[in-house]
């Protein structure tokens, strides 16, 4: 009905609104239309006429532009489609017109229709404000009457009240009376809780009269009702086997009675002590003097739900009942929770100080953990006794027993590989056949020790495992993890390994050769990898599984890195000394026992030196194995044809110092080697560097030095000498190859050569050409 | 004037024998004898000037044979004893004499300017150490501070003890002991202890280090491996009477307590290659000088271990012979052990180095092919032990 003039107001409306409004308008209207008559504008959308909108040729779109139309009919379509469009249009103008004259014919007889009902409904309303005048006179009469009725009550219900205040004091009175039988029934009957109700609320009462003889004769039979009561419950409290509960029961009561709390509180904690300490004497009954029975994980469980679960519930009674106590129970139940809780740790120490020698880890972790979650309530409960922060001290001195405890273990297992490679070493010999492969038993032990530092390192991860309560702990988010696990475990552990590496050189038994030089050349590349890889692989591996988030300074990879170079190239010059030496001793054996003046004429190689050939070969194959070729300088075209350039003359002086004092004439034969004055100094143990041509060049140097030190300290027949330029062509065509700068083997076997010749008194050198003619047939 | 420069003298023959000549206690006077197996050995009377920088020397022809070891009487300038090579049928033997030189280069240069070499003196034989019977003479030590009576020589495995009489032209054999043992046993060198009223002396064969009693012949201590490899030499710390120190092939220098052999107290690493010769200085022990065949010469500072480890103490005994010494005492920091520096003019091995026994900063080193260096302690060090 309301949408009647809307409708009507609608069409109305736009013809005389502004041109530039009206296809808004009309809009506006049209879509009011639809509305009214149910159609949606999907239905609108869904025609074929127009998708789009804004299409000014679209009849029924928003944008309709009748010239535009117009146009475009005439310029698209033919004379018969338009004609038949005009016929079309014609059509579907009359039918819109139809359609309009009837909405408006049946849009008038509504407004009729409701216009007669408005008037009707007038003459109603007329009708209905007579009845409600009636109905207030009625009313009023009503009020009327209510107040004279209520006036003549009045009097009675003041009376009415009185009695019933009289009948209700009777009642406590005789309440009163009853108490004390009724006080003697609840106690008889063990009611104790309703009891003390009773009691308590006569109490006061029973305060005020008291100078009233009767009251007073209730009182005393009540209080001594209430002492039998205190005994009572003092008794039940005293038994104390009914467990924690019911004797926080009897405390609540006996406060409710008056008792002094002091003295109460005192004796629950006696109480209590009493009743945990049964709890820890049954785990230390578990302790044992013999073998620990339970495994570590029952321990902390029995000694969490018993031990700590007792100290919860004392705890928390305690400060139910005892919360009026303030600041001084607080402290009292603070100090009997230290107490208590110090033994506790301690018996939790022992048995976990059991458990340092065991292998599993994850066991204790997790009995740990446990343990460090089971203190946490009364942790929170009683902040002042500082018994999460003593659960996790004693969990943080665990850990760090626990890393020196795997450190020690990667020692010996270091150690163990160090015993298993002297044996593999050891016992091929004896099978008479060299080495079974240094470079397998290099990567046994390298394999060996790294899968024992991850297996460490895994169940040293376990501390710090999300699920582990006490793994956020600061101390295990920082320290553990850069001081403990990393330095402590980690770096500790690859210094004492080159420490172990170093002690090898410095063993004094050199002579006897403790070590089998084997395993001091495996030991040194050892080193070296670590030095190139195998640190920086295992810190990261570290500082990845302990995401270190403390600050604190770390032992950088370069300074591991530059021990284990250390150490190697310790060990390896330690190898070059120890081969030296073996040769030199050889060589010096050889040149100090024989008789060099009544020698004869050479026709041979002395034995001696091709042994010296022989197993600087077996050297050279042995380092082969471990270090990388290296780099020699360009050798002669024929290294081996040279002769020896003992008797060149001429001595140089230009070096000499200016205050050099020329001393007599010159002695022409004295050894004047032009070379040797302009060649580099030979260091003779100098370090050598990390390649076989470097180690053999420094054991074949030091062999050599030998040689020439023990002739000079001889003296030479004819033949000696000669002998002595055989050994020294024939060690000439055999070393050169070992060394990085064959000019130094010619150097030193040069000096030898000229050395004897000095030391001679006869010297006749041997033809070059028979030296070699012996050379070679030897 | 350029203190630190060192100042060089050249021999024509290789050489291994060098001493300071040990009864001149205001010239610094060195004795070089060399070693020829062709011409005729000499030794060589070295004088230094110190105020001019200036070496002169005397030659003494030494006819029988190559001078292995040579040293000089404590009590008389002019006598010394050498070990020497004698060659005959094809077998050598190592023996030692007694000798005089010449009265007029005794105690000084009074070298004339030309060329001396055509004049060279002889020595007057004075005795022989008879050794027929106990093989070849490896060194022969006199009694320090004594009257140059008394001569220990070392002769195989033999330790063999001489009165010198009749102004030393007669040499008794006063005693002898014998080291017995599997195996060629040889002494290499021994050294006469400056300290229990002179009745000790210490000798090294292979890689042990004995101690002797002179007075019983009885073997004091012995100290078993003391060198990974053979010892070369050893010498008493002139201030420390239990202290030795020992140098051998194994191109280390021990320091060592006769009271605990087991450990030595300090060993020092430095050369490399074998040490030949090892030399407290005679008034400041801190003051090491080895010599190597690895041709250097290294001077440490061995505060630590010395009998003055928190500085100079004033002792009357070491200072005698210093005019400028401050009496004065000064609280130090203990200094560190030390090298002081390393000399590196010798182009062969150092065989012997000495110290002068006339100026205590002072001291010379003898290489194979005849160069002969004498060096000083810088200066700057002396005068920190100084002052």
């Amino acid at each position: 009905m309301a949408a009647g003039p809307v409708h009507g107001s609608g069409p109305g409306d736009s013809p005389e609104g502004p041109e530039a409004e009206a296809p808004e308008r009309r809009r506006k209207a049209h879509g009011m239309l639809k509305l009214y008559y149910g159609l949606s504008e999907g239905e609108a959308a869904g025609r074929p006429a127009g998708p789009d909108p804004l299409d000014p040729t679209d009849l029924n779109g928003a944008h309709f532009d009748p010239e535009v139309y117009l146009d475009k009919l005439r310029r698209e379509c033919p004379l018969a489609q338009l004609m038949d469009s005009e016929t079309d249009m014609v059509r579907q103008i009359r039918a819109l017109d139809s359609d309009m004259q009837t909405l408006v014919y049946e849009n008038y007889n509504k407004f009729i229709s409701a216009t007669d009902t408005i008037r009707k409904m007038k003459n109603d309303f007329r009708k209905m404000e007579d009845e409600m005048d009636r109905l207030a006179t009625n009313m009023a009469v009503i009020t009327d009457f209510s107040a004279r009725i209520s006036a003549t009550l009045q009097d009675r219900h003041e009376r009415i009240t009185k009695l019933a205040g009289v009948h209700a004091l009777l009642r406590k009175l005789q309440f009163l009376f009853e108490l004390p039988s009724r006080l003697t029934k609840c106690v008889e009957l063990g009611a104790y809780g309703q009891a003390v109700r009773y009691q308590g609320r006569a109490q006061a009462v029973l305060q005020q009269y008291q100078h009233l003889p009767s009251f007073r004769a209730i009182q005393d039979d009540c209080q001594v009702i209430t002492a039998r009561l205190v005994q009572q419950l003092r008794q039940r409290f005293r038994e104390g086997g009914s467990g924690a509960p019911e004797q926080a029961e009897c405390v609540e009561l006996l406060l409710a009675l008056g008792e002094p709390a002091e003295e109460l509180c005192e004796e629950f904690l006696a109480h209590a002590r009493g009743r945990l300490e049964e709890e820890l004497r049954s785990l230390e009954a578990e302790l044992g003097p013999s073998p620990p029975a339970p495994d570590v994980l029952e321990f902390t469980d029995h000694g969490g739900s018993g031990f700590v679960g007792g100290l919860c519930q004392v705890a928390a009674a305690y400060q139910e009942l005892f919360a009026a106590q303030g600041p001084a129970g607080a402290e009292k139940l603070a100090a009997f929770a230290r107490e208590l809780g110090g033994r506790y740790f301690a018996l939790v120490e022992r048995r976990l100080a059991q458990e340092q020698g065991g292998g599993d880890n994850s066991l204790l972790v997790r009995a740990l953990d446990r343990f460090h979650r089971r203190l946490r309530a009364p942790g929170a409960l009683l902040a002042a006794a500082g018994l999460a922060e003593a659960a996790t001290e004693i969990v943080e001195r665990v850990a760090r027993e626990r890393l020196g405890h795997h450190l020690q273990g990667l020692r010996v297992a270091f150690l163990g590989c160090l015993t298993d490679v002297r044996q593999a070493l050891a016992a091929p010999r004896l099978a008479g056949k060299e080495g079974p492969g240094l470079a397998e038993l290099l990567a046994n032990v390298a394999s060996s020790i790294l899968s024992h530092i991850k297996a460490s390192l895994a169940a040293v991860h376990l501390f710090t495992a999300k699920e582990v309560s006490f793994s956020n702990k600061p101390y295990f988010r920082g320290e553990f993890c850069s001081q403990g696990v990393r330095e402590g475990l980690i770096v500790g552990f690859i210094r004492s390994m080159c420490q172990t590496a170093q002690s090898f050189c410095d063993s004094p038994g050199e002579k006897g050769g403790a070590t089998p030089p084997a395993l001091l050349l495996l030991l040194s590349r050892l080193c070296l990898d670590y030095e190139t890889a195998t640190i920086s692989y295992i810190l990261t591996l570290t500082d990845e599984q302990f995401l270190v988030q403390d600050q604190s300074p770390v032992t950088p990879v370069s300074t591991l890195c530059a021990e284990a170079r250390e150490t190697a190239r310790r060990l390896l010059t330690h190898y070059v000394k120890v081969q030296g030496l073996v040769i030199s001793q050889m060589l010096r054996k050889s040149v100090e026992t024989r008789d060099w003046l009544s020698t004869l004429e050479p026709r041979n190689v002395r034995a001696v030196m091709k042994r010296v050939v022989e197993d600087t070969t077996a050297i050279d194959v042995q380092v082969g194995l471990l270090y990388e070729e290296g780099v020699r300088k360009a050798q002669s075209s024929d290294s081996s044809k040279r002769t020896f350039s003992v008797y060149s003359s001429s001595r140089q002086q230009g070096r000499y110092a200016p205050s050099y004092t020329p001393s007599a004439p010159m002695d022409t034969n004295l050894l004047s080697n032009i070379q040797k004055l302009f060649s580099e100094r030979i260091d003779v143990f100098s370090p050598v560097e990390f390649n076989k041509v470097s180690v053999l060049t420094g054991i074949i140097k030091i062999s050599l030095k030998t040689l020439l030190e023990c002739v000079r300290l001889r003296t030479f027949g004819r033949f000696g000498l000669q002998q002595v330029q055989v050994d020294c062509h024939f060690l000439q065509l055999y070393l050169w190859r070992f060394v990085a700068d064959e000019e130094l083997v010619h150097l030193l076997l040069d000096e030898v050569v000229a050395s004897a010749a000095l030391r001679c008194p006869d010297p006749v050198p041997m033809e070059p050409s028979v030296v070699e003619v012996i050379c070679e047939r030897g | 004037m350029e203190d630190d420069a060192p100042v060089i003298y050249g021999l024509e023959f290789q050489a291994r024998a060098l001493t300071p000549q040990t009864a001149e206690t205001d010239a610094i006077r060195f004795l070089v004898g060399t070693q020829s197996l062709k011409y005729d050995n000499q030794i060589h009377i070295i004088d230094f000037d110190d105020e001019n920088n200036i070496i002169n020397k005397n030659v003494l022809l030494h006819q029988v044979g190559e001078i292995w070891h040579i040293s000089t009487s404590p009590a008389d300038k002019g006598v010394l004893a050498t070990c020497y090579n004698r060659t005959s049928d094809s077998r050598v033997l190592t023996c030692a004499a007694v000798w005089r030189m010449p009265k007029e280069l005794e105690s000084g240069s009074h070298e004339s300017p030309d060329d001396s070499s055509s004049t060279a003196q002889t020595l007057e034989l004075l005795c022989h150490l008879d050794n027929t019977a106990h093989g070849n003479m490896a060194c022969v030590a006199w009694e320090p501070m004594g009257d140059g009576k008394k001569v220990i020589s070392l002769a195989d495995n033999h330790i063999l003890l001489w009165d010198l009489q009749a102004s030393s032209s007669q040499a008794v054999l006063a005693s002898s002991a014998s080291l017995e043992g599997r195996g060629q046993l040889k002494l290499t060198s021994g050294r006469w202890s400056p300290h229990h009223n002179c009745t000790q002396v210490a000798t090294a064969n292979d890689t042990t280090l004995r101690g002797w009693d002179t007075r019983s012949m009885s073997q004091i201590y012995c100290i078993e491996n003391a060198h990974g490899q053979l010892v070369r030499d050893l010498d008493f710390n002139p201030n420390k009477q239990y202290y030795l120190a020992s140098c051998g092939d194994d191109c280390k220098v021990k320091f060592w307590d006769t009271r605990n052999v087991t450990e030595p107290v300090k060993t020092l690493e430095e050369h490399s290659h074998w040490v030949w010769n090892v030399r407290y200085n005679h008034s400041h022990d801190q003051l090491v000088l080895t010599g190597s065949s690895d041709s250097r010469v290294i001077l440490s500072n061995m505060v630590s271990i010395s009998s003055e480890p928190f500085g100079h103490l004033v002792d009357d005994d070491d200072v005698s012979d210093q005019e400028d010494h401050q009496p004065e005492e000064k609280s130090k920091e203990p200094l560190q052990d030390n090298v002081i520096a390393t000399y590196e003019e010798h182009e062969d091995s150092v065989y012997a180095v000495e110290w002068s026994s006339a100026d205590p900063w002072l001291f010379a080193s003898l290489s194979y092919d005849g160069r002969l260096v004498i060096n000083r302690v810088p200066r700057a060090l002396k005068y920190h032990i100084l002052l």
